[in-house]
Order: C-alpha cells, then structure tokens, then sequence
C-alpha cells in the first residue's frame, strides 16, 4: 500500500493546518479570539459548525488517497470504509431500500419458464428470504441503528462536558441537539446500508448513498481552495492599490474592471475549454485518470479563484485607503517606517477581518455555482462524482416513468444542508466580525 | 397570474401552438439539432435529410414500403444502367428526366428580383415576400449542381469521393479555384468534361472505372437540382447579410418547400403548390396491407398541408409533449423505454398499457448502422496479427458484454453485432450463420456469449494470466480512448471499466474533446475507441470499407480507424466491391467476415434499432432509414387529434387556488400584527 | 455632464481594449484555427484539404498577429487578431460556424431574452421590495425572524432545483403551461409565465434579505427617530420616509443590472426552450462555438460598463446634491 498524494489533497490538508495554526495563534490572543467568540455564541453559528464538521470529516477522509499494492485503482480511505457500498453495485436503477430492481428483465423461473419481470437485486435486501420481512427487517435494523446511536451520544455528551464547563458562554445544549439529530440519522442509516441501498441505486447500479458521500469533497475541494487561490491575489492588488494609490491604484483598477466586466460565466467557460485542451494535449503529466480528474478540479478552482477575487480586491482596497489616512500610519510615515513594515505591522491585521469575512461568506455560493458550471458542461471532470453531475444525470431522470426521485432527492438534501449550513455560519461570521461589510455573491447566473 | 392564464388560453392551457391553427391539416414534429446546412453541395447528417429530403429531389429514391431497399425512379424516367466504356477503362450514366415537372414558386424565377435595390433587401423578412415565380426543371440543372460539387467556396463532404470518379471533376476544382473570382461564379460557361447535358431532359456522367455504387448516390440529395437562378438570386449583395443563402432557404421541386426558417424556433414546411403529385405506392412488403400501410394506394400525395417543426433539445420536454399529444410522433428515448415499451417474452416490444391506452403504437426497425468498439492494429499491446494480440483481443471482445450494454443503456433499442453487417443489407446472415462463433455459442435455439472462463483461458494463453503479464508480473493496463459528451458519460464509463475488471485488466479511459479524439484516430494513437457508422447507401461494401486496408485512417484519410489490414480480406474487398448482388458476392462476403471475426480488430458493437412511436391519429408510418422523403406519405387526422388534446390536457387548477388561498391566510396574523403595531407609534428602533 | 459621460466613455476604450486581449488569447493562442476545423466538419470523410478550404473561407489560415509577407499596413490588418478581434469594436462579429450571422443572431434573438428578463428583473424587484418592507416592519418579532429564515433556506436551494421542480409540477403533472417552447407576440405570455415565476422566486431569498438589511439601516436615522417623535405612525414613516430614502441605494444597485438584462437568462432559456441569447451562449459553449462566445463575450462587457455608467448617472438623478466631475 502505497499513499498517493493528489494536488487538492495536499491543498486541503494544508487549509486544515493553516486552520489549525490560526486557531492557536487567536487562543493567546483576547483581542484575536473575541469576534469568535461573539461567533459562537450564537446558537445558529454552532448548529453549523457541527454539521459543517460533519461534512468537513466525511471530505477529508475522502482526501487521503492510497494505492493498494499491484493496483493502479487510487483509493481514499472513505472508499475503503465504504467498501460495503462501493463493491456492492447492482445491474440498474433500484428504488431506496428496495429489494428487486426497476427495471423488468427477462428471468427464468427455476422451472425453466421466462418471464418478464422486476429481478431481485444481487446485494440490497438479499439476506431476506421472504421479501414479506423486509418491513420488519428494516425496523429492527433501524431501531439497533438508533440505540448504538443513543450510546454514542451519550459517550460523546459525558465527554464534551468538560469543555462546555470551560467555554460557558458556548450554546452546548444546541450543539448537542444538532448531534443528537445526526446520529439519529446517521445510526440506522449505518445499521442499514451494508444490507440496502438505502438510497436506491443510479442508472448503472451504483448506490447512490456513496454517491452523495463522496460529492462532499468535491464541493469543499471548490468551496475552500477557490478562495485559497484568490486570497493571495486579492490581498496582494487590493491593498497594495489602496495603499501606494497612484499609478499602481490606477493598474489594478484597471485590472479589476476589465475582469469584472466579461460575463463570470463566459470568462470561466472560456477558461476551462482552453485547459481541457492543454490537459489533453499532455496526457503523460496524468498517469492515472484519478490524477487527470484532480487536476482538472484544481484547475476549476483556479479559474473560479482568478475570475472572482476582484470583489475581495476592492473591499480591501477600500478598506485600507480608510486606514490609511489615520493618523497613527500618518505618523509612521512621517518617521520614516518603512512600507513594508507598515503594511505587515497596521495595515493587513486590521483588514484580516474582511478576509476571512469574504472566505465564509464565497464558500456557498461557490458550492451552488459547481452545480450549474457542471450543467453547462464547463465543470469538473465527468469521472468526478459531484453534486452538479449527480442532478445533471438526475435531470433526465425526471423524465422516466415512473419518475427515478432518490438520486435528485439525494443530491438536493445532501448539498441543501451544507449550503445552508454554511450561510447560517457566514453569517454568524459576519455579524461577530463586522456586520456592515457585506460581501456579494460569488456568481450570477 | 389566474386571469392572465384564463384570458391566454382556451380550453387547454398548455397548447404551445397558435390558437389558429387548431384543427388545421397539420403535421407537428421536433428537430433537435439546428440543422447546420441545407444547400445539397454541404448537408450531410440526418437532421438536415429531415428537411432537404422533402424539397429536393434527386433522380432516384428509395421505396417506401418495400425490404429490402429497392431503388425507384423519382424525377428520372428509370433507373439508370451503367454502359461501359473502353472495356470497364470508364462507365457511362445516362440519366433520362420526366418533362413538365416544375419548381415551387420562388423569387429567383423571376427576372426582376435579380436586381433589388440594397433597401429593399435590408426590409426583407422573409424571401417569399418578393413576387414569385417558377420554371421547368432540365437537365441542365442537375448538371449545374455536379458542378457546384467542386466550387471554392463550398466544400462538399462527397468531393473527395466524387473527384476519384467523376471525369475531370478534380481539374475542375482547380481551374475554379484558378479563378479566385469574387461573388457568383455562372458555372455553366465553364464545362465539366465527366458531366454533360445530351439534351432538354437528358444528361450523362462519365465515371472512371467500374463503381457500381454510384446509382445510390443519386439518390441522395448531393446529385439533386439547382436552378442557377437560385445561385444568382441568392448572390446579390446584401442577402448574406440577412442570412439569405442558399445553405439556409434550399429551392426544389420536391412536395414541400420551406417558408419559415427559424433554426432556433420553428421551422415550416409548406405544401409545394406546383407539385406534380405522386402516387402512392400500391405494394410493399408482405404484412404492410394488414399493418394498413396500402390503404392509401394509388392516392395522390402529399396528404399534409403543412409541417411545423419546432426545437426541441430537452429529451423530457419532448418526451412529454409527446404524451401530451403535441408532437404526432416521437423516437424513445432510453430514459422512457420502460414507460413507453414492454418487451414481451419473445423480446418483441409493444407498447406499454398506458400507451395503448392512448391508442399509441410502436414501429420498429433496425437502422443501417453499426456501432463498434475497436482495437488499433498498430498499438503494440493490442494492435497486430501476432497470436498473442489476437488471442488478446478475442477474450476482450467476449468479456465485453454487449447485451448488458445494450439493456442498460439503450434499453434493448439494438441488437448486438456480429459483423460489420446489419441486418437488411445484402451479406448479412440470419440465424445460427449469423452468430459471431470466436465470442458466442449456438444453445438451445440461441446464441449465447461465451462463459467468462474461456476469454480469461484465451486470456492466459495470451501471456497475461490473471491480467497480469506471465513475464514480468506487471498488471496489464489498456486504454480507452473516447470523446466526451459531457457529464452524463460518467455511468458509461464506470460500465467499460467493470467489463475489462472481469478479466482483471485494469482499464484507463481517456476521455477528451471530438478534436482531440479524431487527432488520436487519425494518428494512430488509439488504442480502444469507440465509434459508430451509418450507412450512406444500402451495399455491404458501405460497411465493409471500415476494415479495408488501403483506406487506413493512420496512412490516409480514410474511414478504417482500427488500421486493419489484411492482405486476404482487401483482395475479397477488391473483388466484392465491384459485384452485383449475386450467391458469389455473398461467398466473398462470408469469407470477408470470417477473416474480420477472427482477427477481432473490432469488439463487434451493435446496430440500434429506430423506435418510432405515433399518435393514432397518424397514418402511413413506415420507418424508412434510406428514403428520408417520407413525409409526403403521412396522413392526420386533425378533428381526433384535437378532441384527444383536450382530454388528455384538462388543467388541474386547484392547487394553485389552495396556494393563493394559503398566502392570502398567512396575511391575516400579518395584519392583525400590523394594526397591533399601528397604534403603538412612537415606539424606539429595534 | 455631458463631458462627464465623454470622459466616462474614453475610460471605456482601454478596458474593452483590455476584455478583447483576454480573449484573444484565450481563443486564438490555445484553440487553433486547425482544432476548430476539425471539431466543425466532423468525422465522415475529412481530408486535410478541406481542413485547409474551412480555415481559408473563414480567414483563419492567417497568422495570429503579424504577418510578414504582406507589404505595409497590410502587416498588420491581414491577421486574425484584426480580423477577429479588433473588428468587434465596430460591432463587426462575423459569422458563426454554421455561417449566420452573428449581429442578425443576436437582433432577433434579444426580444425572447427580454420578454423572460424584464418580467423577472421587475416582478422580482416587486416582491423583493415588499417582502423586505414586511419584514423591516415586523423587525425583531417571529415574523422577521421566521422570514430570514426563510430566506436563508431559499438561498440555500440551486437555481437548478427550482427549475426542475417548477417544470415538473406546473407543466407535467398540472397540465398550466406549455412545457417549453416560445412564440412571439402576445402568445409569449403563456411561455414566459413559469420560467418568470421560477425566476422570481429562486431570487426572492436573497433579494429580501439583502434590502432588509438597507431598510433596518435606514431606520436607525436619526430622521427616522424624529418622525416617530412628531407621533406618526409607524407605516406612515415607513412608507413615506424610509422607503423613499431607502430606494435610492435599492434603485442605484439595480441600475447595472439592466443593460446585463439583454444577456438573457442561461439555465431558464435553455430548460424551456426559449430562443434568446442565454441559450445561444450555452449552444455556442457546448458546441465549442468560438466565434460567437467571443461575440458574446464582447457584448456581455460593453453592456456592463454601460451599466457602470448609468449607475453613476443614476446617482445625480435621485440625489441631486452629487455632482458629477
């Protein structure tokens, strides 16, 4: 076994340091930690938190890849705990816990007669002998499902105790709650899943539970490293237009209009068919298709990140010809400090507040804007599983009779909760940081 | 939002149509794809054949009901025989036309619209505004459109292929291009040696050698007439700029004629006032007569007034207008096979309860196609005539389960390949002869794919036990090279990759762009690709060609994109080619695909089939994969097609009303919250 | 004023000057000419020679931007950089592959694009007004509180759902409207009327609570404060002072938007088979249809410097004490 290391693993690792780093550094810091402090003492802010960490340990699972010895199939650790549902594919659509496929076939009745009929599954429901139990099977696995989960939480109550003791001021009692909700979902759905599809399975049979599980990474790989790309950029011109003025001023606004006034969408479209050119023309950078496909989703990201950080540009350009004029930078000109330690010392901790303002409030809007890029057929690579290519094929769907619900349903819970998730907390964010920056969406369509 | 609905609609609401033209004697049909050309030098894909087909009108075409395709007279007097010249050195067609017959009314034929005034052409909407007028078609203008096959500025797929047989066709094209003359080119001041006009109604193709083939292609609108009054009409300056061209408003004197042209809306095909009118057939094949196809013989077409195609490119809007009864036919799309289609136990499909409770019925056929999977020749894992190449891809082309593919993704819409011949055309076998023996067994009255544990031997003996090369121990890996068409090509995918896991290779699939994939094809840089072939004419050797050597793709610009060669197969293709439809041709032709079944350069894919589904309302349906002319044998019957409208589409009106009574109710707690807070005035800011 | 918006229009040239580079290199530099030839006479029969004869007839067998055997000026102006891309400055866009023309194109497809849009921009703006006022109203009760909540959960759901939704119910399973289609005149309404609704309605979330925000601000003025003071009531003050002076930020960011109106809608025209600009950009991206996602590329900036411009203009038009310099 041999780890692999794909691009946007090592990007998203690396955010979950820097997260990390960031966290320590604002622990000494009263002044640093007290907006996140008025941000967790929101009970919505918290609800959201839990659920994004959810999400964000489902993704990051997903994002440690490996070989297994004489393979050259790469593998993350989410799919080797997902094996069950992985291996386990059917022939076709089948319906969520269903036990016969959805599509009639021609059987042969063991007293040698062909009929046409709806076959029974190879993997869901196959333990039962009788499909008469399938009812009660699935109600006694789920009630097991629900009471390992009432152990866990209770583990995880007794345990978290002596921290709520210490942060009293945090809304334990909501973050428990939103717990309590997940593992009541998620118990029977783990109970259940080795022996059902519990969200049916796609046209060719794949269980769309793993499906939807492993779309997250894609929508945290989009949502977060997008903004990682435009940070610097966005830093960078923003500030340094506000700062120097001038020429340099008149640059970057020039800069940002003539970005910003080509149609998002057009620019991107523009943008992703020239590098699917490039990544074709060099097939020999990409041994495996797994390294194809991250490459093109690290590449989307990049596109994404260089069309939208103007808006971030101009906020901090703002910002910092405000702080500018004060009088204690004033004064460090006037002794002769120079830019550079100016700009390190005054300036970027005191916009710090609009950057990370910006990143959570991006996140959602970016995971929407994947959906349609997928549509118009400028999103990430096809053997990506995403949600925007689950409801591109959910899509047509709709169409059969009758109507093929659970792969659109899934896609719509799974991506609605996040995106919600990570509104509540952008604006949580924002409101603790300063509520009068107000950020635009990432992309109109 | 209820009034302006009520106000806007009858007793539908979900009509898309005018109000007008309800009731009227109307055909209503969909096109998917813009059609990109319409003038005969340049169209060349079906989705243009659906309106070029039925208002030009070259010298032959196919019968409508007859199997298999039987080549007719259609403006010519007969079927023209070759005549040889030179002992087989040139042939001779010469092609006798029926007099009397005229063009639709067009402003071409009108000399004063030669020379409109720049204003009015900027106010032109639509051509037919101008005074109309028409003419008798001669041979000349067949002639006229040979010629137009090599002009500059037009490129025609068929050029190449014509140029290799036409006298003097190639030195044409370069004394044209010689020309470099800006505008209209009067292609009749300059002769084209292989193509003269004998007299009014007769003219003569001069061909190099034997190409029996010819006679199909004219039957095809590349060989129909232009009126070179048409060209010059359509060259004044300006009509360009309105889109006015020939490529966009074709002139003919087929039964329709096109008078609305939007590509992105609707097109409209009009009853062709000056039509000759033809006869409907009075045979066909046996069974037409039961399946009520002869009821109309000898009737004088064409039966509609009037064809309205609209855009579609959603297949579930299509889908569903189809239901609903607006669009009088529609091909099944896989997404609705199982609505629209039970397969019976003999896998015949009929349709399904629901449809035939709408009186909708099924056609069925098998199109002149073959999709196909192949493996290139010159790769040096899969590619060559080495035993152990061989061996390689005999056990992939029996553990690819094409049945599966077929019931997954098509939905049974196929039948699974056996050769490069499908079904109808002359050489191809029925029943157990027609069994692929290296990748299926004849059992119980079927044939069956060969068990897994044969191609994973084949698989062994060809040095790769396990998928894992027997010398080196490395896992074999092969490469599936195939353009994207975008998200929904993920299943399809996942599909190939399971297949090649059965034998444990391990399967890369390298997706790129149609540019990136042909530049692959035409390198030679493919090593398993995937494409697909519909025939241009009806003849074994429009199939048989895909495998000819001479004509690799690599070395060439030919069609055989495995890069087979064979030095026995290309001999019988030499010999096959040149036949009539004799026992022997069909001798050779088993030999051919005996060698080609062997050598397994192709996993032979399938040959889909059209499923074509119609209203009860319209009659004379006959799937016809050659003619394309087949509208004018249509019939509606427009007073059921409106009752049955309206009772399949009764609005359903109520949820809306409980939604607006619902909001109306949350506005109560509103009010009463507001007059609560009306009275407090002066209340400080929250 | 008027040298003002001279100026303005001067400032216009180099930016559109720059969008034009962008996309030249982006169109030129990386997709050649030879892979657009290839893609567009598809795979029966190609030789190279027609290859050749489809790069010719579209002046694409040029260099990209100097080309040394022509004597002169002539250098420069017979290269595919002037011929495609500094001939958009004259709003010359050439012809697409299917060779129409783009600037007929786009003339009649704009009606379609508006007939969806303007409703949408309008009814929108409507509703998002009034469902903001409300909520401003009833600020710091249930009632504001469920309805950001509500809004949140509206923003929440991508645009894709609600058109597949929408369409699902009022077309298929209610029989309301036609289920795509379009036709001009009076007979659009029918057409337009789920596509408008769906578009109001996916917009609803973020609109509301975005004026919410400009209205609760507006509230905590001190005039605002005063006109309580003086015991009018609390719709008077709303309706009469805050909504006013509310309007003019509300009014002054929607004012760019409109000349984009003209882009029309992606997702809505192409779900229900509208023939306006929207769907002919998406055709044009899927069939990798270069010269006219340049066109469109082009038109897209022209009209949104024009809408940086009008918003200035706005500006001076509702608040007379700017003045424009």
């Amino acid at each position: 076994m041999t780890p692999v290391v794909l691009a946007t693993d090592a990007l998203l690792w690396l955010l979950v340091a820097a997260v990390v780093v960031y966290a320590l550094y604002c622990r000494r810091r009263p002044h640093l930690a007290a907006p996140w402090k008025r941000v967790f003492q929101s009970k919505a802010a918290l609800v959201s938190a839990v659920v994004l960490g959810c999400y964000l340990v489902i993704g990051l699972a997903d994002s440690l890849h490996y070989r297994s010895a004489g393979s050259v199939e790469v593998q993350s650790l989410l799919d080797r705990m997902l094996s069950v549902l992985r291996q386990k594919g059917e022939k076709t659509y089948s319906a969520p816990l269903g036990t016969r496929l959805y599509a009639k076939e021609q059987i042969e009745t063991p007293d040698g007669k062909h009929v046409r009929d709806y076959p029974r599954l190879r993997h869901g429901g196959t333990h039962l002998e009788d499909e008469r139990q399938r009812a009660t099977d699935i109600l006694v696995r789920g009630a097991a499902g629900l009471a390992a989960a009432a152990v866990l939480w209770a583990l995880l109550y007794f345990a978290s105790r002596s921290l709520a003791r210490r942060y009293p001021y945090v809304p334990w009692r909501a973050a428990w709650m939103t717990a309590a909700v997940i593992l009541a979902l998620a118990g029977p759905i783990a109970s259940l899943a080795p022996h059902y599809h519990v969200l049916g399975t796609n046209q060719v049979g794949q269980d769309v539970l793993y499906l939807a599980l492993k779309s997250i990474r894609t929508s945290l790989a989009i949502g977060t490293l997008t903004t990682l790309v435009l940070l610097p950029l966005g830093i960078a011109l923003g500030v340094m237009a506000g700062y120097f003025k001038g020429w340099i001023d008149d640059a970057i606004q020039y800069l940002y209009t003539t970005l910003n006034s080509i149609p998002g969408v057009l620019l991107i479209a523009a943008a992703v068919l020239m590098m699917q050119v490039v990544i074709d023309r060099h097939p020999e950078w990409f041994p495996t298709a797994a390294q194809r496909a991250d490459f093109r989703l690290l590449v989307l990201c990049a596109i994404l990140g260089l069309t939208s950080w103007t808006g971030l540009a101009r906020l901090l350009r703002g910002e910092t010809l405000k702080l500018s004029q004060l009088e204690y930078i004033q004064a460090a000109h006037a002794f002769g400090v120079s830019d550079a330690r100016v700009l390190g010392r005054h300036i970027l901790p005191n916009v710090a507040h609009i950057v990370i303002i910006a990143m959570v409030m991006d996140f959602s809007g970016l995971v929407l804007a994947e959906a349609v890029l997928s549509y118009v057929g400028v999103g990430v690579d096809p053997a990506t599983t995403s949600f925007g290519t689950m409801i591109n094929s959910a899509r047509l769907e709709m169409g059969r009779e009758p109507i093929v619900w659970w792969s659109l349903a899934a896609a719509f819970a799974f991506m609605f909760v996040l995106v919600l998730a990570a509104n509540l907390l952008a604006d949580a964010v924002r409101d603790g940081f300063d509520p009068r920056v107000s950020v635009g969406g990432a992309l109109a369509v | 939002m209820l009034m302006v609905l009520v106000a806007g609609c009858g007793e539908v609401w979900n009509d898309p149509y005018p109000r007008s033209e309800r009731g009227a004697n109307i055909l209503y049909a969909a096109f998917v794809q813009r059609p990109k050309h319409l003038d005969p030098v340049q169209s060349y894909t079906v989705d243009e054949a659906l309106f070029t087909r039925q208002i030009l009108e070259p010298p032959l075409h196919y019968h409508y009901l007859k199997r298999p395709y039987v080549l007719i007279p259609l403006t010519a007097l007969e079927v023209p025989k070759p005549r040889e010249i030179e002992s087989g050195t040139f042939t001779v067609y010469e092609i006798r036309i029926r007099p009397g017959i005229r063009y639709q009314p067009h402003p071409a034929f009108v000399e004063a619209n030669h020379e409109l005034d720049a204003q009015r052409i900027a106010r032109l909407g639509n051509p037919y505004e101008l005074p109309l007028g028409t003419r008798e078609l001669v041979a000349a203008d067949y002639v006229y459109q040979i010629k137009r096959l090599a002009h500059p500025r037009l490129h025609s797929p068929i050029f190449g292929l014509m140029a290799e047989y036409i006298v003097g066709l190639p030195q044409y094209a370069e004394n044209l291009k010689k020309l470099n003359a800006p505008g209209w080119i009067d292609l009749r001041g300059h002769a084209l040696e292989g193509v003269e006009e004998v007299d009014r109604y007769t003219y003569r193709v001069t061909l190099k050698g034997r190409y029996p083939q010819f006679v199909y292609w004219l039957a095809m609108p590349f060989f129909a007439p232009i009126p070179w009054e048409a060209e010059k009409f359509f060259h004044q300056p300006g009509m360009e700029l309105r889109n006015f061209t020939l490529d966009w408003w074709p002139v003919g004197t087929g039964p329709y004629m096109l008078t609305a042209n939007d590509p992105n809306a609707r097109m409209v095909l009009e009853r062709n006032p000056n039509y000759r009118g033809m006869a409907y057939p009075s045979e066909g094949e046996p069974g037409d007569g039961e399946a009520g196809l002869l009821s109309d013989a000898g009737k004088i077409m064409p039966f509609i007034d009037r064809v309205v195609f609209s855009r579609e490119k959603e297949s579930v809007p299509y889908w569903n207008k189809f239901m609903q009864g607006y669009y009088d036919s529609a091909g099944i799309s896989a997404e609705n096979f199982d609505q629209a289609v039970r397969v019976a136990v003999d896998g015949a499909a009929e349709p399904s309860r629901e449809m035939l409770e709408r009186g909708i019925e099924l056609t069925t056929a098998v199109a002149a196609t073959v999709y196909y999977f192949g493996f290139n020749m010159k790769d040096p894992v899969v590619g060559g005539h080495s035993e152990r190449a061989r061996k390689l891809r005999q056990a992939i082309s029996i553990a690819v389960d094409m049945e599966e593919y077929l019931s997954i993704f098509l939905n049974g819409r196929g039948v699974v390949a056996h050769s490069p011949l499908p079904p109808g055309i002359f050489g191809a076998r029925e029943g157990r002869d027609a069994m692929n023996p290296v990748t299926h067994v004849w059992r119980e009255g079927r044939e069956s794919r060969r068990p897994l544990a044969e191609a994973k031997k084949l698989l062994a003996e060809a040095g790769y036990p396990d998928g894992r090369d027997a010398k080196t121990g490395a896992p074999l890996v092969l490469y599936f090279d195939t353009a994207s068409r975008g998200p929904g090509d993920k299943a399809r995918l996942d599909w190939w990759r399971k297949q090649f896991e059965k034998l444990s290779i391990q399967l890369e699939v390298r997706e790129t762009d149609w540019n990136r994939f042909q530049e692959k094809i035409r390198k030679g840089t493919q090593q398993v690709y995937g494409l697909g072939w519909h025939a241009d004419y009806p003849d074994p050797e429009n199939f048989l060609f895909l495998l000819h050597g001479p004509q690799a793709r690599a070395d060439g610009a030919g069609s055989n994109s495995s890069n087979y060669t064979s030095p026995e197969f290309d001999a019988l293709f030499e010999r096959m080619k040149n036949m009539p439809n004799s026992a022997e041709r069909q001798q050779l032709i088993d030999r051919m695909v005996d060698i080609a079944r062997r050598d397994a350069p192709w996993i032979f894919g399938f040959h889909s089939k059209d499923y074509t589904l119609r209203h009860r309302w319209l009659a004379n349906v006959k799937p016809n994969d050659m003619a394309g002319n087949t509208m004018q044998y249509l019939r509606v019957d427009p007073a059921l097609r409106a009752e049955l409208r309206r009772t399949w589409n009764r609005p359903v009106a109520w949820p809306v009303v409980v939604l607006l009574v619902a909001l109306i109710a949350s506005a109560v707690p509103a009010f009463v919250a507001y007059r609560r807070r009306e009275r407090m005035a002066a209340r400080p800011a929250a | 004023m008027l040298a003002y918006v001279v100026r303005r229009v001067l400032y216009a040239i180099p930016i559109l000057v720059g969008v034009n580079l962008i996309t030249f290199a982006l169109f030129f530099v990386v997709n050649t000419p030879d892979d657009m030839a290839r893609m567009h006479l598809g795979a029966k029969r190609v030789t190279p020679e027609a290859i050749e004869k489809w790069k010719q007839e579209r002046g694409y067998e040029k260099p990209l931007v100097y080309n040394a055997i022509e004597p002169g000026v002539r250098k420069f102006t017979e290269t595919i950089f002037f011929e495609k891309s500094l001939k958009l400055f004259a709003f010359d866009f050439g012809r697409a592959e299917d060779q129409r023309d783009i600037a007929h194109e786009i003339r009649t497809r704009m009606g379609p694009s508006l007939a969806l849009a303007i409703p949408v921009f309008l009814v929108g703006l409507a509703v998002n007004i009034t469902f903001a006022l409300l909520m401003a109203f009833f600020r710091a009760t249930y009632l504001d509180f469920w309805g950001v909540v509500l809004c949140v959960a509206m923003m929440s759901i991508s645009t894709l759902f609600y058109i597949i939704g929408g369409q699902y119910l009022a077309s298929k399973i209610l029989h309301l409207v036609p289920i795509s289609g379009y036709a001009g005149g009076v007979d659009a309404a029918k057409f337009v009327i789920l596509p408008v609704l769906i578009g109001v309605v996916s917009g609803i979330g973020s609109g509301s609570r975005w004026y919410r925000t400009i209205f609760l601000e507006e509230m905590g003025r001190d005039y605002v404060r005063t006109a309580r003071a003086k015991g009018l009531a609390e719709s008077v003050v709303l309706f009469r002072h805050v909504l006013k002076n509310a309007m003019i930020p509300i009014l002054t960011g929607s004012v760019v938007v409109i000349p984009l109106l003209f882009m029309g809608s992606l997702l809505a025209e192409s779900f229900f088979g509208i023939p306006g600009l929207g769907s002919y950009t998406i055709d044009a991206i899927q069939a990798q249809d270069f010269a006219v996602v340049r066109s469109m590329v082009f038109v897209g900036s022209v009209l949104y410097i024009v809408g940086l411009l009008l918003t200035d203009l706005s500006y001076t038009l509702v608040d007379p004490r700017i003045r424009l310099e």
